[in-house]
């Protein structure tokens, strides 16, 4: 190898074999296998993959999944867009938005799904209390809409200033020439939004969209804490169904579904990042 | 087209609870006036309040006091599209998500201009600039100097276009593709007689490009006037010096009997000349351009006795350092004079063609 840099890349491969590489090669040795506790592990081939894929339980827990994340998507990113916007470019108002934004940040998931469940308990929390005043019972182990909203409202608020503060920083590197530019050219405000600020908020965009996919797609500890999934399914995500096979020692079953699992991630995310690199580049008509 | 005028331009960036003694003012009671169709230069160092004008007359910036007038009428208080001033920034600025077609119908679109016609003066626009084989490309597929003549095109395709202002458009551009846009400019400037506002602290942008140049400093307007003019009248040794590669030769000197006292020689004068300047005063700057500075290897009568200090080749002509014990003179000479640093010269100024100031200001 001429390039000696790779040498400086090693220890940072070596962390990453063990952390990644080997628990990676790990699930797919399990996905292979038909394992019950106490027996010796059976070669099957690919009848685990068969079965998690027709499963109903496991394609429900998909779907829910991905209508969670693509609507977490749609919600988070304008909104993080518009924050963004209508934060002050600067004086003493920028340190405290940067602070109050990054709040919700510092707060830890099992925290958050803690806080959910206090708030939301039926006859002392808040929520309901609230609720009740226009005489809506609500009550997250009890329906499945209002356990499922509350999951989405939650993220929501834990990770839209995430999203903002990376449009805000941006916005903040686009040069005042092209909104002068924009003026002289008697662009309208919208004109001037999606011709100037979006295109220029490009790649943080796409850094801000990918997190929050993957980050939303392995969503864990809010459903667990909150209603352990439940009611019913209502809100057992993909993580959430694996976790539970794998709790009851269907390993071969959990490390399949894994495997699917993150092919899902990898494919939606690449998706993403070639729609959002290429989109609207000025191609020929 | 039009005719810009600044009537009494102040401005100031310091807020207004500043009193009025205290307010350190960027431009002061500035008073320009180019004429329609005319192609002008900005002049100034940095930080002298040339993009402060320009952003006066485009209307991106209001000013503290005084008026902006298009063909006599008062556009002060209009906002940059009303004024119909088109701006051209420092670095080329187009939109990234268009294509180069897209970009030039931009302003037109922006108009509701209805789409057979922004196609047909797109092309012309186009073809003016050289950019019609571009036309269907990429913007981020394109070099600095065809971006900053998309910025130029976006300015000239609007018919109505009273102005075009250039704030430095060439600072940025690839030294290779210098020369090609600056001619460019020039060209289109001629072709479409435009009124255009070029801004710049490169004395040799500005001089090729204006007919009209505007000397700018610390605010102030210090001389309007043709490239020609500006060399060989400068309104005061800072121009003097500004203007031309190397600068005007400065020196101090004092009228005394019959001659021109320096610190460590002095030169005669003649009666007429005595008598002008004795109406002013004693104390005068002495400025004579290094192009027209004598010098001769032999002693001759009346000449100034240097030493060669530093030469430096520039290709076609040297230019000489010569210094005495207090004086120092720079003097362009061409190949034919066989001189060597350490060398004795000798220096003649040629009185018809020195410029004597006087406060700052030029007499003679």
């Amino acid at each position: 190898m001429k390039n000696r840099g790779w040498l400086f890349v090693i220890p940072a491969l070596a962390v990453l074999a063990i952390s990644a590489f080997i628990p990676l090669m790990t699930v797919i040795n399990y996905s292979l296998h038909y394992i019950f506790a106490g027996s010796t592990p059976t070669f099957v081939g690919f009848e685990n993959y068969v079965e998690v894929l027709r499963d109903s339980v496991f394609l429900q827990a998909l779907v829910r999944q991905l209508v969670f994340s693509l609507g977490i998507l749609a919600v988070e990113v304008p909104l993080g867009i518009c924050i963004a916007l209508c934060l002050p470019k600067r004086g003493p108002g920028v340190a405290v938005c940067l602070v109050l934004l990054g709040i919700p940040l510092l707060i830890p998931f099992n925290v958050v799904g803690i806080i959910a469940r206090v708030l939301t308990q039926s006859a002392v929390g808040v929520i309901p209390e609230f609720f009740a005043l226009f005489n809506y019972s609500f009550n997250v182990s009890k329906d499945p809409v209002d356990a499922f909203m509350t999951i989405f409202l939650l993220d929501v608020w834990h990770w839209t200033p995430l999203v903002a503060l990376l449009c805000y920083a941006g916005l903040q590197a686009i040069p005042d020439a092209y909104y002068q530019a924009a003026r002289i050219d008697g662009a309208s405000a919208w004109k001037t939004f999606r011709y100037v600020t979006l295109p220029k908020l490009r790649s943080v965009l796409i850094i801000g969209v990918l997190l929050r996919f993957m980050d939303s797609f392995k969503i864990y500890a809010e459903p667990l804490l909150l209603t352990g999934g439940g009611p019913g399914d209502a809100t057992t995500f993909l993580s959430l169904h694996v976790a539970r096979k794998a709790e009851s020692y269907q390993l071969g079953y959990a490390g399949a579904s894994s495997f699917i699992y993150l092919f899902i991630v990898i494919v939606f995310s690449y998706i993403f990042f070639q729609l959002m690199t290429h989109i609207g580049k000025g191609e020929t008509k | 087209m039009a005719r810009i005028e600044l009537e009494g331009i102040s401005h100031t960036y310091n807020p207004p609870s500043v009193p009025e003694a205290q307010r350190e003012y960027a431009v002061s009671n500035m008073d320009i006036s180019w004429p329609d169709g005319s192609a002008n230069a900005l002049l100034g160092p940095s930080g002298c309040g040339k993009t402060t004008i320009l952003n006066i007359i485009s209307g991106l910036l209001q000013p503290t006091a005084g008026r902006v007038l298009v063909d006599g009428k008062d556009v002060t208080p209009m906002a940059p599209r009303e004024r119909k001033i088109a701006q051209v920034f420092q670095f080329p600025v187009v939109y990234d998500s268009m294509n180069v077609f897209d970009n030039l119908a931009f302003p037109l679109r922006n108009q509701k201009v209805p789409e057979k016609e922004i196609g047909k003066k797109v092309r012309e626009t186009a073809e003016i600039l050289g950019l019609e084989d571009l036309l269907k490309a990429r913007i981020t597929s394109l070099n600095a100097a065809d971006k900053q003549k998309i910025s130029l095109g976006r300015s000239i395709v609007r018919e109505d276009t009273a102005a075009v202002l250039l704030d430095e458009p060439l600072t940025v551009i690839d030294p290779k593709f210098k020369g090609g846009l600056r001619r460019k400019l020039r060209e289109v400037q001629n072709r479409l007689k435009k009124t255009m506002i070029y801004v710049t602290h490169d004395q040799h942008e500005a001089l090729t490009f204006a007919d009209d140049v505007t000397i700018i400093q610390d605010g102030h307007l210090i001389q309007q006037g043709t490239p020609h003019e500006l060399h060989s009248q400068p309104a005061s040794p800072f121009i003097g010096y500004f203007i031309g590669s190397p600068g005007m030769n400065l020196l101090d000197c004092a009228l005394q009997d019959n001659t021109l006292q320096f610190s460590d020689f002095h030169l005669p004068v003649s009666q007429e000349l005595k008598n002008k300047l004795g109406s002013y005063g004693f104390g005068f700057k002495f400025g004579i351009r290094p192009e027209v500075v004598d010098v001769s290897t032999r002693e001759q009568d009346g000449a100034v006795a240097f030493t060669v200090s530093v030469i430096e080749y520039t290709g076609a002509y040297r230019v000489l350092t010569c210094d005495r014990e207090s004086s120092r003179i720079k003097a362009r000479v061409s190949e034919s004079i066989s001189v060597t640093e350490g060398d004795r010269v000798w220096v003649s100024f040629p009185e018809e063609k020195v410029n004597l100031f006087f406060n700052e200001k030029r007499i003679i």
